[in-house]
């Protein structure tokens, strides 16, 4: 049985499959609808996210599946006691698949171990958030049409943003990929990022403070939020939040076929006016986040689509 | 001089640092075992002033790597019919169990208190948490 909690649990193999197949969805979803009929999702959200959780809702009930779970930690029985361990065999009885969000780094890897039905770690904590990235990648290759040969720009919080730490790490495992690292200096990517990530696969890389600086080199720029959730201290929170904020002006300075991403929410880093850019792409990703999460329920649920199925009447 | 007779079949664990051979002694869970052993504590050293040492009187299967972990100086000898049979050299072992704890208030491992704290070795000898990723810190793991 397959888990997703690390996005490098998936091969480069893998992945262009996963992203094959979200792709064929993107262009007739109807052709999916009944996939999954029969099926159960189990949404565990310990800890709110509405955005994610709405996703994995819409991917399968858009694949003909239903959905069951909570939103909160005080809707389960976490506020009881139980154990992830002891929570998870109970949901392997009621649901095929589940997704799980944990504030808790490490939470859906424990969930994993004593699970008899698909994890896929829909966030834990600062740690990882694998279908945001694979989201990210979609995204990335929709807008480039590769995923190599690309100069990637990361603007933010590099410390704490997890979506930022598995997007490296998706990413260094493709040709010709250099990173330029935004951010001020509290916020910096961590040093295990660079030194067994970056530095062993030789790849190229620099960590910079100025956004505007930068512009004109990125095919990508991935803006994040400072999040208040991370932070111990409110005070660090306050002075850094402001850190970066992506204007027209600063857009003016990019390439005509640059893309921008960001894992959404935004608070002010990203300006309203920069919306009606074309190369605004974070609305996209929302909406190819629905279609690889149906992509990936399907890989894990082991079930083929009618892509699947048309490509392998044209080899016979 | 205190004498403590030689072994005939056992296991010396030697050259551990004075002062550590209870810990190492709770950690390989010594006292669960029918055999005698003896801990001699703060033993001289010609190379490090004071040393400690444990003789266990017996054939037991114990993971020694974890002692590799916690002082690579530390020396593992098998006995058999009273003579050194087997140095054995100790490595850093790739899985710590329950041997170190993670410290990052954000791992899952802070939450529930029965999970075993598991660190993984990865590349450059360093070990991670198998839960969160976070690496432990080894000046931290010198105050064992």
């Amino acid at each position: 049985m397959r888990h997703l909690i690390d996005p490098l649990d998936l091969s480069v193999e893998e992945i262009d499959r996963l992203l094959a197949t979200a792709t064929d969805i993107a262009a007739d979803r109807s052709r999916y609808a009944a996939v999954c009929t029969g099926k159960k999702l189990a949404t565990l959200f310990y800890e709110p996210s509405t955005r994610t959780r709405l996703s994995f809702e819409a991917a399968m009930l858009n694949l003909g599946g239903s959905v069951l779970g909570f939103a909160t930690a005080d809707s389960s029985s976490a506020t009881k006691g139980e154990s992830i361990a002891d929570t998870i065999r109970v949901i392997s009885c009621y649901a095929d698949i589940c997704a799980m969000r944990h504030s808790k780094e490490g939470a859906p890897l424990r969930a994993a171990r004593y699970s008899k039905i698909p994890v896929i770690n829909a966030g834990d904590g600062g740690h990882q958030h694998p279908t945001q990235t694979l989201t990210d990648l979609m995204t990335i290759r929709q807008r480039h049409g590769r995923l190599s040969d690309l100069t990637i720009g990361l603007c933010g919080d590099l410390k704490f943003g997890r979506t930022v730490h598995s997007l490296i790490r998706a990413l260094s495992r493709y040709e010709n990929v250099r990173f330029v690292l935004i951010s001020p200096e509290e916020l910096r990517v961590p040093d295990y990022v660079i030194h067994e990530v970056l530095e062993p696969k030789g790849i190229a890389y620099k960590e910079v403070t100025s956004l505007e600086d930068s512009m004109p080199e990125l095919d990508i720029l991935y803006m994040t939020r400072v999040q208040r959730e991370r932070f111990f201290n409110e005070e660090d929170y306050v002075r850094l939040k402001d850190s970066y904020i992506l204007t027209p002006a600063k857009m003016a300075l990019g390439k005509p076929d640059m893309a921008v991403l960001h894992p959404l929410p935004r608070v002010n880093e990203i300006t309203l006016e920069v919306d009606d850019d074309p190369r605004a792409a974070y609305f996209d990703q929302v909406q190819n986040g629905v279609y690889v999460r149906m992509a990936l329920i399907m890989m894990l649920l082991g079930l083929s689509g009618p892509q699947i199925a048309e490509q392998g009447k044209g080899e016979e | 001089m205190l004498n403590i007779d030689s072994l005939q079949n056992g296991i010396v664990i030697d050259h551990i640092k004075a002062g550590a051979s209870m810990i190492i002694y709770d950690l390989l869970q010594l006292g669960k075992l029918d055999c005698c052993v003896a801990i001699i504590k703060n033993a001289r050293s010609e190379k490090y002033g004071k040393k400690d040492i444990i003789k266990i009187d017996g054939d037991i299967d114990i993971d020694f790597n974890m002692l590799g972990f916690l002082d690579p100086n530390i020396t593992v000898c098998v006995i058999r019919d009273g003579k050194i049979q087997e140095k054995k050299k100790l490595t850093l072992p790739k899985e710590l169990h329950n041997v170190i704890k993670c410290k990052n208030p954000r791992c899952i491992t802070s939450a529930e208190e029965s999970i075993e704290h598991i660190f993984v070795l990865g590349e450059n000898n360093r070990y991670r948490c198998a839960y969160c990723e976070q690496e432990y810190d080894s000046k931290t793991a010198k105050q064992l």
